[in-house]
């Protein structure tokens, strides 16, 4: 079982989940960002689901081994689709909203084909294997797009506060999972120190969304080359 | 190998994003002028430096929290640490980043004071509040 900073961890993600929701819907932001805010949702429910077979189980059983990866795997992909919807966003003045979907569907089969690829050789447990490796390569692939996101920004000179909070925020969180992921596989005899972090990291995005619905006005804006660190 | 050259770019990556992040918190306060009061409470000079970080950092605890703004005073300072470590390492073999620290750092000190002027505010209408209730 976690202890007990491990269940405050915990709850403090989910509330902050439940915060996002709370002031998505507060400032009326929750159909402009319904896929950020569909991502937080289903981060919120996932977590009970884990806390109830967690109670259930145990940490160690494989029923919620294989619930905590097949559920993380999900969420990768909720998430990959909010970052998606970040891109139509700054791109919508452009028009091409139906290649950024087009895009963003071929990009995610590549990504599982390539996992495919890495994982396909193995005797046993193929699915978890490959579950485990889709979303350790959709995290860095999302870390990736994410900076060209971030770039796009900067080059379209787009000024909304809200939307660059939300984009540079979620930069920082997929920065700190690529980072902690690629810690573990370098480092595996600290996976103890490692397998602590996503949590904490956890809470920052929830956090930094939640800021930006309830302190940022929509028609709030800042001049983004103020903002970069190499010009 | 493959490991190593994520380590690498997620630590690049992090850098960038978690610096322009900081800066669009601190972008809104930079025009917001600092009150009469807090100049005075402060004795700050304009522009800000770093130099009176601290002692603003000092003040701020005094005052009943926000707790809306407990978590940007807890980044800004993180962000303030870190420029204090680019400062005393890479800064030494590029000196453009020196003067680029120093600002930024002044521009921290800018955003906590803006801060401490919202609090006196909040306490002072908190204490008018319970005076006529």
């Amino acid at each position: 079982m976690p202890g007990l900073f491990g269940y405050i961890v915990w709850l403090l993600g989910a509330l902050l989940e439940a915060g996002v929701v709370v002031c998505a819907i507060k400032k009326k932001a929750l159909r402009p960002y319904l896929f950020l805010n569909l991502y937080m949702a289903s981060s919120l429910f996932v977590n009970l689901g884990r806390y109830n077979i967690l109670q259930h189980y145990g940490l160690k059983s494989t029923q919620y081994t294989y619930f905590y990866y097949y559920s993380d795997t999900l969420l990768t992909i909720f998430l990959y689709f909010a970052l998606t919807s970040l891109f139509s966003r700054v791109f919508s003045e452009m028009n091409a909203e139906q290649y950024v979907k087009l895009g963003a569907v071929l990009l995610l089969g590549g990504t599982a084909i390539f996992s495919y690829a890495v994982v396909h050789q193995a005797e046993t447990k193929l699915v978890s294997r490959f579950v485990v490796e889709l979303s350790q390569n959709l995290y860095f692939v999302g870390l990736v797009l994410t900076y060209v996101l971030w770039a796009a920004v900067l080059k379209l000179r787009e000024t909304r506060t809200r939307l660059i909070q939300l984009v540079l925020s979620l930069g920082v969180y997929f920065s700190l999972l690529a980072a902690n992921y690629a810690l573990r596989n370098l480092y595996p005899s600290m996976l103890s120190i490692f397998q602590f972090l996503p949590p904490l990291v956890g809470c920052f995005l929830p956090a930094a969304w939640a800021y930006a619905f309830w302190r940022i006005p929509e028609d709030a804006r800042l001049a983004p080359a103020r903002l970069a660190v190499i010009r | 190998m493959m490991a190593a050259f994520i380590l690498a770019c997620s630590i690049i990556f992090l850098l960038q994003f978690f610096i322009s992040y900081c800066r669009s918190l601190i972008a809104a306060s930079v025009r917001e002028p600092l009150s009469q009061e807090v100049q005075e409470v402060t004795g700050m000079s304009r522009p800000a430096t770093e130099e009176e970080f601290a002692r603003v950092v000092q003040l701020l605890q005094l005052c009943p929290e926000r707790p809306e703004e407990r978590g940007e005073i807890s980044l800004i300072r993180t962000y303030f640490r870190m420029l204090g470590i680019i400062r005393s390492t890479i800064a030494k073999v590029v000196p453009s980043l020196e003067r680029w620290a120093s600002s930024e750092r002044g521009q921290c000190t800018h955003f906590v004071a803006v801060v401490l002027g919202r609090r006196i505010a909040f306490s002072r209408n908190l204490f008018a509040q319970q005076m006529s209730g």
